[in-house]
């Protein structure tokens, strides 16, 4: 029982042949677009590497990068069938190379779904990662004399400006932290002292935040430090302040900035996939289609198109049947000890 | 004596014609270009005229716009015409038109350098205007609960991290103009109480900065306050602390930001000018060479084409004597009307 059988007539294959050919160019630049976004995707990532922990969410960037440009590979080649389809004396070199290059291109193409759907699965992963980048990237602040470490300062500041946000989760992550190098800490103040004891570890508490959590829309000049002591500052209540600093937090300004920008990819991926989709489709009809004119003098004749000659059931039993015969000689060649009892049992089921 | 004539047969003539129209092609883009840098001059402009107390003068990215669109008409006359002078029948329709369009060409390629000068030039009173508006941008910083004037203190401090400045001239700016609210000042207080009666006009001046003035690059957090009082923080020295905050002025900074896109756009523009000369000269070989024909019944005779018929010094002697019988004809005209009005009374 054929899948999906469609009779063509000589009009009808032309037509096919020609529009599979307008089609793979439209979608050859679908696939370079794939790619560009994939780099536009895989540059963002990378650009704030520094305050990420693990590299998992680079899977989506590179599957898009890698099918992208395997896409526009396909796409020449179907292009380069559909024009050979239309002379039946080129078209029998292909015989051998469709059956394989479809299976391949499915593949392909099925990844294309595959980086869609990753896209959403690792957000928990993603988000992870700049959980744990954020918390060492402001515990690692107030470093700028270590060597490997003396531009977390200038990331974080960057960071918090231009993401409009403040800490990890929230402004309070500052108050957990010291942030202020030692260096510029007298020691020999009662103020200094006094922090330094408070607490176990011997650390310069403050319940301030560095300048690049200030918020410019606020109305009055940044209020930076004592953010928690209302009468530090003249008419200041910080329960009900909310413009005076980012309310945000990093980790939440970063994951909805990546998740929109895979969002906003997301319909031109599938976009990409449904063409190819398409594409490898007609191919298959207009490769069968032909396969009826081959050997014939007239090749003006209506031939059948189908996209598999026996049942998805019957095809896959083969498929298996080939590739246990193609494991079996490959066994064959490496034991010693033949089993040609074996092989008359597996040729019987596949005839019946 | 023609100014450089070539000889042209018919495969160089249609040579000519093809080669022109796919530069026709060309120039339109490269009008379109312009259109759009204009365009975009202009949006920047508006993006920051509450910093040039929306004085700003949109001259030039208007000319920029009417170029454009102007060059794109032009040549797409052009390309028309020479799609056209492939086929005689169809070229005859043009021939009366076409020196009265060659020198329009001619008078838009000299708009075209005078459009380019004034981008370079317009550099100075952009100046003056950036200096006024800054001054004034930073005297409203405090007034966000005036309307009109609320947004003036966000826009500054999206202006000061942007362009990495603080400031009109640097930093000390802001010592000398109040730019904290009086809503925010404690007036019972003796601190706030001294620095009013410190000066003047009462005014709450202090040696601070907003903060954006502050340096990310900074090894240390920001000092924003008390920033000439080297005993109030430790280990802070302000004649040698060069990254605590911005050191450039914001009018340096956003005239050599402007400065640097006008320089841009009118390198571009003279590129464009170049195009549209070499544009004109082909065409005005085509109309020549057309127009010259050996046999004029047959298209495929020889012919000759030339950028002026005589000299640059004869045409322009030419000229002028045309320009003075016009001006005599007037003269003469009038004087025989005095002498008719004379003889009649």
């Amino acid at each position: 029982m054929v899948l999906l059988k469609i009779k063509f007539p000589f009009q009808k294959r032309v037509r096919l042949a020609q529009g599979l050919w307008l089609l793979s160019w439209v979608a050859m630049f679908s696939g370079a677009i794939t790619f560009a976004m994939g780099v536009f995707l895989k540059t963002e990532l990378h650009r704030r590497s520094e305050v990420m922990h693990s590299m998992d969410i680079h899977i989506v960037p590179n599957l898009l990068m890698a099918v992208g440009l395997a896409s526009v590979g396909i796409n020449i080649c179907a292009g380069k069938v559909c024009q050979d389809s239309l002379d039946p004396s080129r078209f029998p070199r292909w015989k051998t190379f469709l059956p394989p290059f479809f299976c391949f291109s499915v593949f392909l193409t099925s990844l294309l779904l595959v980086a869609m759907i990753l896209s959403f699965a690792l957000q928990p992963s993603l988000e992870e990662s700049l959980k744990i980048g954020l918390k060492n990237g402001i515990r690692f602040y107030k470093d700028t004399d270590t060597p490997g470490r003396c531009f977390q300062k200038e990331t974080i500041d960057r960071l918090q400006i231009e993401f409009q946000c403040c800490g990890n989760t929230n402004y309070r992550d500052w108050f957990e932290v010291q942030w202020i190098s030692n260096r510029y800490l007298d020691f020999t103040s009662k103020e200094v002292k006094d922090r330094v004891r408070s607490n176990v570890d011997g650390r310069y508490l403050l319940d301030g935040v560095p300048f690049s959590c200030c918020n410019p829309a606020s109305p009055r000049p940044c209020i930076q430090y004592s953010l928690l002591d209302n009468y530090a500052h003249y008419n200041y209540e910080y329960q009900t302040e909310e413009l005076n600093l980012y309310n945000r937090g990093c980790r939440q300004a970063l994951v909805n900035y990546y998740m929109g920008l895979m969002n906003t990819i997301g319909p031109c991926v599938l976009f990409d996939f449904l063409l190819q989709m398409t594409i490898l489709v007609s191919l298959r009809y207009l490769q069968t289609a032909m396969e009826g004119v081959i050997g014939q003098e007239n090749v003006e004749i209506e031939t059948e198109g189908y996209i598999l000659e026996k049942g998805v059931k019957e095809t896959l039993l083969e498929t298996k049947e080939k590739m246990k015969k193609l494991l079996q000689f490959a066994q064959v060649g490496d034991a010693s000890a033949t089993t040609p009892e074996t092989q008359p049992e597996e040729e019987k089921p596949a005839t019946a | 004596m023609a100014l450089m004539k070539v000889k042209f047969d018919l495969k160089k003539r249609v040579k000519l014609a093809q080669m022109l129209w796919l530069m026709y092609w060309f120039s339109i883009m490269a009008g379109v270009l312009v259109f759009s840098m204009g365009l975009f001059f202009k949006i920047e402009l508006r993006k920051r005229s509450e910093l040039m107390d929306n004085n700003e003068s949109h001259f030039v990215p208007n000319i920029l716009i009417g170029v454009g669109l102007l060059a794109c008409c032009l040549n797409a006359c052009g390309g028309k015409i020479c799609y056209d002078s492939l086929d005689s029948t169809k070229f005859v329709k043009w021939k009366a038109i076409l020196k009265p369009f060659l020198i329009c060409c001619l008078f838009f390629n000299v708009l075209l350098v005078v459009t380019a000068a004034m981008c370079f030039v317009m550099r100075i009173p952009l100046e003056f205007t950036l200096a006024e508006g800054l001054k004034n941008g930073m005297k409203y910083y405090k007034d966000t609960d005036t309307p009109g004037r609320c947004y003036m203190k966000r826009t500054l401090d999206l202006m000061q991290m942007e362009f990495r400045c603080c400031g009109n001239n640097n930093y000390k700016d802001w010592f000398e103009i109040q730019w904290v609210s009086n809503r925010y000042l404690d007036f019972s207080s003796k601190e706030v109480k001294d620095r009013i009666s410190s000066n003047v006009d009462g005014k709450y001046l202090m040696d601070g900065v907003p903060f954006s003035c502050c340096n990310p690059s900074s090894p240390r957090p920001c000092i924003q306050q008390q920033i000439t009082n080297n005993s109030a923080h430790y280990s802070y020295d302000h004649y040698t602390e060069e990254l605590n905050i911005w050191k450039r002025g914001c009018r340096d900074a956003l005239v050599s930001y402007y400065g640097g896109m006008m320089n841009t756009i009118g390198i571009l523009v003279l590129m464009v000018t170049l195009l549209q000369t070499a544009v004109m000269i082909g065409l005005q070989y085509v109309n020549t060479s057309l127009s010259t024909l050996v046999n004029p019944e047959d298209p495929e005779s020889e012919s000759e084409g030339w950028i002026l018929e005589k000299t640059v010094k004869e045409t322009f002697t030419d000229i002028m004597a045309k320009m003075k019988a016009m001006g005599k004809g007037n003269q003469v005209d009038e004087g025989a009307n005095e002498e008719g009005v004379a003889t009649v009374s």
